[in-house]
């Protein structure tokens, strides 16, 4: 009895994100009927699926921005969204949630102040995501793929143990994608944990473990290497459509 | 509330005002405009300017914080950058204060341009206190700041919170007193001018033109009008939602 428990309690210090029978309605609609999973700590998971599958509800439930019907979701073992949390979670939004009208240090500065991190930092998460040259260019001015790494700068402000990345590599060029991609493994070798969403099955193969969304479900929860011997499968987009297929029979 | 994350937004929404000189350059000179237009419509009747000049001295930061304010907090909810900042240690009470902050500092410059420019190029004669009649001012600026930013609430895009101008600003400046005196207004009309902010706005802008010191009257004017500030605030913060649908 005290050794299960303790088991449970272990595994609830290994992951870093638990989600239990989690109902979320978006006008009308359950966008996520029941779903339960988890993100083991100090991994970069991905969490993948076609657009419409419910990624981005799932991950403003674990930032705690989402209103949930019912179900559990908890971070680094407190509730979604409490305080305690809001210095430990970077989040990057799908569009780029940063003021075009200041430049990007101006951006991360402001961002420094109310995470009550070091100015010094700003300069460092500049030269993280590799804008430089561009910090004292006004984000209107930048590029597309610029303007995605100034949103990620500023959640990388005051060293958060959880990044949630909201499709950051949309839109990238390959070296750029490839350079972002490194980036997330250093960080997750520096102790902290990564979900990346994407709709690019291709993208699977650098992350450590997989969640597959479809219709709100979670279709399967598994390392890439799981995931093609599951299907018999060599490449993961194969390996997806599999699974749909044989969930579909069942 | 942090004094801290207050003065960084109001840094951060300065900075903003910064990169964008045409609204700058807005904000402080069309007031000194329409109140040279004003000047000269009645060039003929000094009397008629000295009279209405105190009340337009208090309506146009009002009317011009208003329209600045629910467009800049509406871009902060439309961009996502709100949802991201609800997702950091900030309080909604935070945000407000310092955009409030930052508003009330170019109302000050704005108030202290088109006041030297009435008393002195213009000629408008008044009867009270310079400084009273700036501060009247100032804190109706305030008071358009403050409802802006709540109102923007209420707008889900620029053309929805650009109408509430003339659905929200127009009634209140119909009704304050500057097209007719509010005590011959039927009954209905004065008790609806009697719980709008905007009418003890401009009956404190009045009074403080009209005679040297603080009079009972202004001093109520001048509390309604501040109580309406932290009361639109407080409003306005509650708009805002960490969770959303």
């Amino acid at each position: 009895m005290t050794g299960q428990f303790s088991a449970c309690r272990i595994q609830r210090m290994l992951n870093c994100i638990e989600v239990e029978h989690l109902r979320v309605v978006r006008g009308g609609r359950p966008v996520l009927p029941d779903l339960s999973c988890a993100v083991a700590a100090g991994t970069v998971t991905g969490l993948l699926g076609p657009s419409g599958s419910g990624k981005t509800t799932l991950i403003r439930a674990i930032v705690g921005v989402q209103q949930v019907v019912s179900g559990r979701v908890s971070v680094l073992g407190e509730p979604a969204g409490s305080a305690a949390l809001r210095t430990q979670v970077g989040y990057v939004t799908q569009a780029p949630s940063v003021y075009s009208d200041l430049t990007v240090r101006e951006n991360l500065a402001y961002l420094a102040v109310i995470l009550a991190a070091s100015p010094e930092s700003v300069s460092e998460v500049i030269s993280t995501v590799a804008l430089t040259d561009q910090a004292d260019a006004q984000v209107s001015r930048l590029s597309g793929g610029q303007k995605a790494r100034v949103s990620l700068a500023a959640a990388l402000i005051g060293g958060p143990r959880l990044l949630v990345l909201d499709e950051p590599t949309v839109g990238l060029d390959p070296v750029l994608r490839e350079e972002l991609w490194s980036l997330f493994h250093r960080l997750a070798a520096q102790g902290a944990t990564l979900l990346v969403s994407s709709h690019v099955m291709e993208e699977a193969d650098r992350c450590q473990r997989l969640l597959l969304l479809r219709e709100g479900r979670l279709l399967a929860d598994a390392t890439p290497d799981e995931l093609r011997e599951r299907t018999g499968a060599d490449d993961l987009d194969q390996a997806f459509l599999r699974l749909i297929q044989s969930g579909e029979a069942a | 509330m942090s004094t801290r994350r207050v003065l960084a937004t109001t840094r951060r929404v300065l900075r903003q005002l910064r990169h964008d000189p045409r609204t700058i350059a807005l904000m402080l000179v069309v007031p000194c405009v329409l109140m040279t237009l004003l000047r000269f419509l009645y060039d003929g009747q000094p009397l008629v300017f000295d009279h209405i000049g105190p009340m337009l001295l208090a309506l146009f930061p009002f009317t011009v914080m208003f329209v600045v304010t629910s467009v800049a907090m509406l871009r902060e909810r439309t961009s996502g950058t709100l949802e991201r900042l609800l997702t950091t240690p900030v309080a909604k009470a935070d945000l407000l204060a310092g955009y409030a902050l930052a508003f009330g500092l170019v109302a000050l410059v704005q108030v202290a341009l088109v006041t030297t420019l009435s008393l002195g190029l213009l000629g408008l004669q008044i009867q009270g206190s310079v400084a009273l009649l700036a501060l009247v001012a100032v804190v109706d600026a305030l008071l358009g700041t403050a409802l802006g930013l709540f109102l923007s609430a209420f707008a889900n895009s620029e053309f929805q919170a650009v109408q509430f101008l003339p659905a929200f600003v127009l009634p209140q400046l119909l009704l304050c007193g500057l097209l007719a005196p509010r005590d011959q207004m039927a009954t209905a009309l004065r008790y609806l001018s009697d719980v709008m902010p905007m009418s003890y706005a401009v009956d404190g802008a009045t009074r403080a033109a009209g005679s040297a010191g603080v009079s009972g009257a202004l001093l109520v004017d001048l509390v309604v009008v501040c109580a309406c500030v932290p009361v639109a605030l407080g409003l306005g913060a509650a708009t805002l939602r960490r969770r959303t649908p």
